[in-house]
């Protein structure tokens, strides 16, 4: 095919567009990007029309003023003062919330019951088969708004608690307290310090690599990281003087006060949004470990490698070229998931910009589109950070 | 050849597809032969199914009787249930042609949300409804309380000007509807449920005990509740707001459901009476209906004192006394303007 023909090219007929083939596929690409454009034109222009014959413009202005509604979950300083933009924040940081705690925690749980499912032990893979199978052909939807009910309807509410003494944990119909750790003077340098460890943990481990490569001796690392990790700390803790102490919920009027408050709303997303992707996540585990020969295994053991070695130095890292993709696409799907939050009032971003500011003041196009933009924005974040880890651990071809 | 007859295909849906919605809603109704009406997604009182799985109620009874005055048949209806949230969106693209659900007229929604209200069928005010068990008494005690409040409403307004004003603080729990409310509440995942004053009486009537549940004395705010259509078609807006006059005056006048067929064919009419019911006049053709329609709307659904009565009042387990919503000449504020 790499010959080189010596003949000039014949001169450009207009039909060549369509019968040559060096032409033929862009001219091809060109027609349908023309066409696309058209439609999308259209739609552009149809919307527009039909915003006006309404009598309605195209404004972003209301963004500036002020929400005039109450948000009850809020990482920021919110009041009903604040703009519509500064909501639109409140819900877009509670969705950026949700999103982390249920990747990880979907995660956690996917690698575990993918692991346990292809246990020896009978019992317990049948048990993870039933959970993997129950929560994946049951819509998410449902999960959340039975989590909500079961909590609505089965705790009591924080009136029964009067006169009872609580404890450093809570449960009510209205969510779950937890003790907040409370710093007081030099509890600061207690958390440095430990942030401190782990940066001094994560050299050691590197140099302790670069050792066993060397001499092939191993150092027993978990007892190491854990007094680095550790030692420090608790020492600084004490010689401060315990300057970090619990603070717990406290029945305070109609509610609890004091302690970290996880709502009733929050607390039935986060394990719907965990325990259905979780499933998801337990198949791609188990097809990633799967996908694996069982023949490496045998040459790790023929090598003389525990099994949990084995599994973490020789499965795992060839597992992982097979289940980092998907993976990605269940991240994605728990982030967009989480605009089912609406069900159970959790305030996130489709609750906040596309819920109330959208209806109080009427701006649907508007809100709909930013609304868009920042799913797309964070969907396109999550491929990107999981795309540069996924080269990472793919394997490199020589 | 093809691409370019795709393209003009193209363009002509595109003009076809934006042809206005506005100034023919009466001809579309008509050629429909049905009427869209928005109603509650269920507040007893307001709009609920009755046995048969019919939509009856006091806001229900505006569409029937829109209905009976173009059609002269009320049962002519298609109704679309709305929460708070999704009314006016129905409204503005057309899939409702008269909204007719508790709704308060604001200047954002009359100017902004580019509707029109055509009148008051109901005048009312924000309160609040607690267990009894909880031993609060007035509004004020309410500091650090958690509440239920329906989304997309002007309650949520309300209520967050209020707290603030008092300098009191509270969990608001976002909720889409009544129903939704209603089991929260019980289960006493919120303390408080805040809505207009009517709409607690309304689900206070539906509880199992509604004496073990009190409505605060506090009305925080003002809540004029009328049936809205869109901005831009006076013309259908004039036949709603007429409808609704039409019901005040025949109660004003002593017309009912039961005299009404009688009063037409009577010989010495109250003048008035006379150009209602179309004997006199023809008023009928200047908004587009048949000369009868106002006679067709009473024969169907009755006057405004007897929809309130049969819905609202108190021999229904709701209770509710006339208050504001007295005829101006029994001490409340409804008056409509003369039908001449
Ligand atoms: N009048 C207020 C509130 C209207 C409202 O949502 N009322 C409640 C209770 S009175 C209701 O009708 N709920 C019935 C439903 O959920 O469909 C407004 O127009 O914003």
């Amino acid at each position: 095919m790499s010959v080189a023909t010596g003949a000039p090219p014949p001169t450009f007929r207009i039909d060549m567009l369509w019968r040559d083939e060096r032409y033929r596929s862009g001219f091809i690409q060109a027609i349908a990007m023309i066409i696309l454009m058209l439609g999308v034109a259209w739609l552009v222009n149809n919307t527009i029309e039909n915003l006006s014959a309404l009598g309605k413009d195209f404004d972003f202005g209301f963004l500036w003023q002020s929400a005039q509604y109450d948000i009850n979950q809020r990482l920021i300083e919110y009041n009903n003062q604040d703009t519509n933009a500064r909501a639109a924040l409140v819900g877009i940081l509670n969705t950026l919330l949700i999103a982390v705690m249920g990747c990880v925690s979907a995660t956690f749980l996917g690698v575990v019951a993918g692991v346990l499912r292809l246990s020896k032990n009978w019992l317990i893979a049948r048990l993870m088969t039933v959970y993997v199978e129950t929560f994946r052909n049951v819509p998410v939807l449902i999960w959340i708004l039975l989590v909500a009910a079961v909590v609505n309807e089965s705790l009591p509410s924080p009136r029964a608690f009067r006169g009872v003494d609580t404890g450093a944990f809570v449960a009510t119909n209205r969510g779950f307290y937890i003790p907040a750790p409370i710093l007081d003077a030099g509890g600061g340098i207690v958390v440095g310090i430990f942030l401190a460890s782990i940066v001094a943990l994560i050299i050691v481990r590197r140099w302790a690599r670069k050792r066993q490569d060397a001499t092939g001796e191993q150092l027993p690392l978990f007892w190491i990281g854990l007094g680095i990790l550790l030692v420090p700390a608790v020492l600084a803790y004490f010689v401060l003087g315990m300057p970090i102490r619990l603070e717990y919920p406290e029945l305070k009027g109609f509610n609890f006060g004091g302690g970290i408050y996880m709502r009733d709303s929050l607390v039935a997303l986060w394990l719907a949004l965990s325990l259905y992707t979780g499933a998801f996540i337990s198949e791609i585990v188990r097809a990633g470990i799967l996908s694996v020969s069982h023949g490496q295994t045998e040459a790790a053991a023929a090598l003389g490698l525990r099994p949990n070695r084995a599994m973490r130095l020789i499965i795992l890292p060839q597992a992982l070229r097979v289940i980092v993709p998907p993976l990605i696409s269940q991240y994605l799907n728990l982030t967009k998931n989480s605009s089912l939050a609406i069900a159970v009032g959790y305030m996130d971003a489709t609750g906040t910009l596309g819920g109330i500011t959208l209806n109080q003041t009427g701006r649907e196009m508007e809100c709909i589109l930013l609304l868009m933009g920042f799913y797309l924005i964070v969907s396109l974040f999550i491929s990107t950070v999981m795309n540069i880890y996924n080269s990472r651990v793919k394997l490199v071809e020589r | 050849m093809k691409l370019i007859k795709l393209a003009t295909v193209a363009a002509v849906a595109g003009v076809c597809a934006t042809t206005g919605v506005q100034a023919q809603t009466l001809a579309q109704t008509k050629e429909a032969g049905h009427l869209k009406c928005g109603i509650n997604t269920g507040l007893v009182g307001f709009a609920f199914t009755d046995d048969q799985g019919n939509w009856q109620g006091f806001d229900v009874a505006l569409c029937k009787a829109v209905a009976a005055a173009i059609f002269g048949d009320p049962g002519a209806v298609e109704y679309t249930s709305l929460t708070g949230k999704t009314r006016f969106t129905a409204l503005a693209s057309g899939e409702v042609d008269l909204l007719s659900r508790n709704t308060t007229w604001t200047l954002t929604r009359d100017v902004d949300l580019k509707l029109t209200f055509v009148g008051v069928n109901y005048y009312d005010g924000q309160g609040f409804m607690v267990p009894k068990a909880l031993g609060v008494t007035s509004a004020l005690e309410l500091d650090g309380a958690t509440v239920c409040i329906q989304t997309g409403t002007t309650t949520e307004l309300n209520l967050a000007d209020y707290f603030r004003a008092n300098n009191m603080s509270y969990e608001p729990v976002p909720i889409e509807t009544n129903a939704e409310a209603q089991q929260k509440y019980l289960a006493d995942a919120c303390d408080v449920y805040t809505t207009d004053a009517s709409g607690l009486a309304a689900t206070r009537a539906s509880f199992e005990d509604p004496s073990a549940h009190m409505i605060l004395p506090e009305i925080i705010s003002k809540e004029p509740l009328g049936p809205v259509v869109r901005q831009g078609d006076d013309e259908w807006a004039d036949i709603n707001r007429w409808v609704l006059n039409a019901l005040l005056i025949a109660e004003e006048k002593g017309v009912t459901k039961a005299n009404v067929k009688d009063m037409a064919s009577s010989s010495d009419l109250d003048p008035e009476v006379a150009r209602l019911l179309g004997v006199e006049g023809d008023y009928g053709s200047m908004l587009g209906l048949p000369k009868d329609w106002a006679a067709n709307v009473i024969a169907a659904v009755g006057n405004y004192g007897e929809v309130f009565d049969e819905y609202l009042g108190p021999d229904t387990p709701i209770g509710l006394e006339r208050g504001l919503n007295a005829l101006y000449t029994d001490g409340g504020i409804q008056y409509a303007p003369p039908f001449r």
